[in-house]
């Protein structure tokens, strides 16, 4: 018979773990995905049966409806679960929890959790598929894919492509992933922040590093800019919101000095004013919005590939 | 690609593509380029054979149908067998398919699997006025209660055995093989 499909996936637990193939194969079923997005029925019955269960024990209002969308739209089942209506925030150990959550028996359980390597921890003790909706500083899976379909949908392939990655490098997710993913398809990426926002050691992962932006972001064809993210780190890192606009902000100026196609991306929410100017948020060369729209095709995709790759394994067991 | 020789050559293959147009034509419906049926494809194999009856079709009628090309991918009722797979390619109808006819087209009727899947498919688009079933080849087998309004040929194989519909480097239809269903043939699997 025909060889193990690239899509084929147990769980989704970051961009580390995939090679250039799955990722491409991901993004590709995200394409067919999106275009049922942009019909007026804009639903399959592909997961009919299959229960997804959002389990956000840190808050994230717009991933987990993202996921929601994504569950719906291909017909399977959702239930919701956060940390703040739940039985975790009386007590309750997390593997506890999840062994109560598989009674239920979902076929696929998405977790948000602010503690690195929970989605790990909980794939390696419950018998579902599991997806990293977003761990610590770990990875946000979904979000990379979503960042790389967006920049493949506008750019074409990314090899060679200049990403330059702005902002909290050391705490954020979204820029593991994006870092993990890009290197495998070949982009060339550089990232720029304040000193004690650049995680040492992050050159390992196939990037130029820089002190200032305007290095970063010279000739680049995406400038990618991350949420300071103020209700996590305080006021720590940084002096002042004003000053991180005036050394590390995206403006217009500044983002005259990329390519006059450059895309100007954030995986929001935005600070307006601090890592972006409003002129740029909201300028002709913003896809933040189609990136939201992308994550739902996206979600979609890999949602599929966990559920008929747990489907397969129930067959051969 | 092992070289067993074809049950049907090109020459076969024109015979029976005329075979289907003609079926195709006796079909109840008026021969105006207006409400003529579209020719919609399943990919992937009926996409191909939709194109050449199309052809075939405009000499006969003076005008072209309008031709589209159907993935079921996501449609198909073997996921929890086979896992997950690529999609073939895009769906692409002409335009809005609510009250139009359409025949749909695919390379070979077996099971009716793929039938049961692509009238799914298709109706996620609108709500056609019509819909009828053309194929290059029935080979029998039904699991569904599904029949085809044009066929172009019957074939008679043993259950188990593959149909291979081969087409040239420019996509134009070439040859059809019979693999046995013994053979062990590592061959890529075109009939369902």
């Amino acid at each position: 018979m025909n060889a193990p499909s690239t899509l084929q996936l147990r769980h989704l637990l970051g961009l580390e773990e995939l090679s250039a193939e799955q990722i491409t194969a991901l993004l590709d079923m995200a394409a067919q995905m999106k275009a049922v997005n942009q019909r007026r029925i804009k639903k399959l019955p592909t997961l009919r049966g299959v229960t997804v269960l959002t389990f956000f024990v840190e808050n994230s209002t717009r991933t987990k409806m993202s996921f929601e969308l994504a569950a719906k739209r291909l017909s399977a089942d959702t239930m919701g679960f956060s940390a703040s209506t739940s039985s975790l925030s009386k007590g309750e150990t997390l593997l506890d929890t999840a062994r109560n959550l598989e009674a239920m028996a979902p076929d696929i359980v998405v977790i948000r959790h602010s503690s690195s390597g929970a989605p790990r921890f909980l794939s390696e003790r419950i018998g579902c598929g599991i997806v990293n909706a977003g761990d610590g500083a770990h990875e946000h899976p979904t979000q990379g894919l979503l960042d790389l379909y967006t920049m493949r949908d506008k750019l074409g392939d990314l090899r060679g492509r200049k990403v330059a990655i702005i902002g909290d490098i050391a705490h954020s997710r979204v820029a593991r992933s994006n870092l993990h993913g890009l290197h495998k398809l070949g982009a060339d990426v550089h990232v720029a922040g304040p000193a004690t926002m650049l995680p040492p050691g992050v050159h390992a992962l196939g990037c130029t590093v820089h002190a200032r932006v305007e290095p970063a972001i010279d000739g680049a064809d995406v400038v990618m800019m991350l949420r300071i993210q103020r209700e996590r780190q305080g006021n720590d890192l940084i002096p002042h919101a004003h000053e991180y606009h005036r050394f590390f902000g995206l403006d217009a100026a500044r983002l005259q000095l990329a390519q006059p196609h450059a895309l100007v991306m954030h995986p929001g929410p935005m600070n307006r004013g601090v890592e972006i100017a409003p002129e740029v948020a909201d300028g002709a060369q913003s896809v933040i919005l189609e990136q939201v729209e992308n994550g739902v095709a996206v979600r979609m995709a890999v949602l599929y590939a966990v559920a008929a790759t747990r489907g397969l394994e129930s067959q051969g067991a | 690609m092992n070289d067993r020789p074809p049950i049907l050559d090109r020459t076969d293959l024109d015979q029976v593509l005329r075979s289907l147009a003609d079926e195709v034509l006796a079909l109840p419906w008026p021969h105006d380029p207006a409400t003529f049926p579209w020719l919609v494809g399943i990919r992937s194999g009926g996409v191909a054979v939709a194109e050449e009856l199309a052809a075939m079709l405009t000499v006969a009628l003076g005008f072209a149908p309008q031709v589209g090309a159907l993935d079921i991918t996501l449609y198909r009722d073997d996921m929890w067998l086979k896992g997950p797979r690529a999609a073939e390619g895009q769906t692409a109808l002409p335009g809005d398919l609510t009250g139009r006819r359409v025949v749909l087209v695919d390379d070979v009727l077996y099971t009716g699997r793929t039938v049961r899947a692509a009238l799914n498919a298709l109706v996620d688009f609108g709500r056609p006025r019509a819909v009828a079933l053309a194929v290059l080849l029935d080979r029998g087998g039904r699991e569904l209660p599904i029949a085809a309004d044009a066929v172009g040929h019957v074939l008679a194989v043993p259950p188990g055995d593959k149909i291979q519909v081969r087409c040239d480097a420019r996509g134009r239809l070439h040859s059809v093989v019979q693999v046995p269903v013994d053979a062990g043939s590592p061959a890529k699997v075109v009939s369902p």
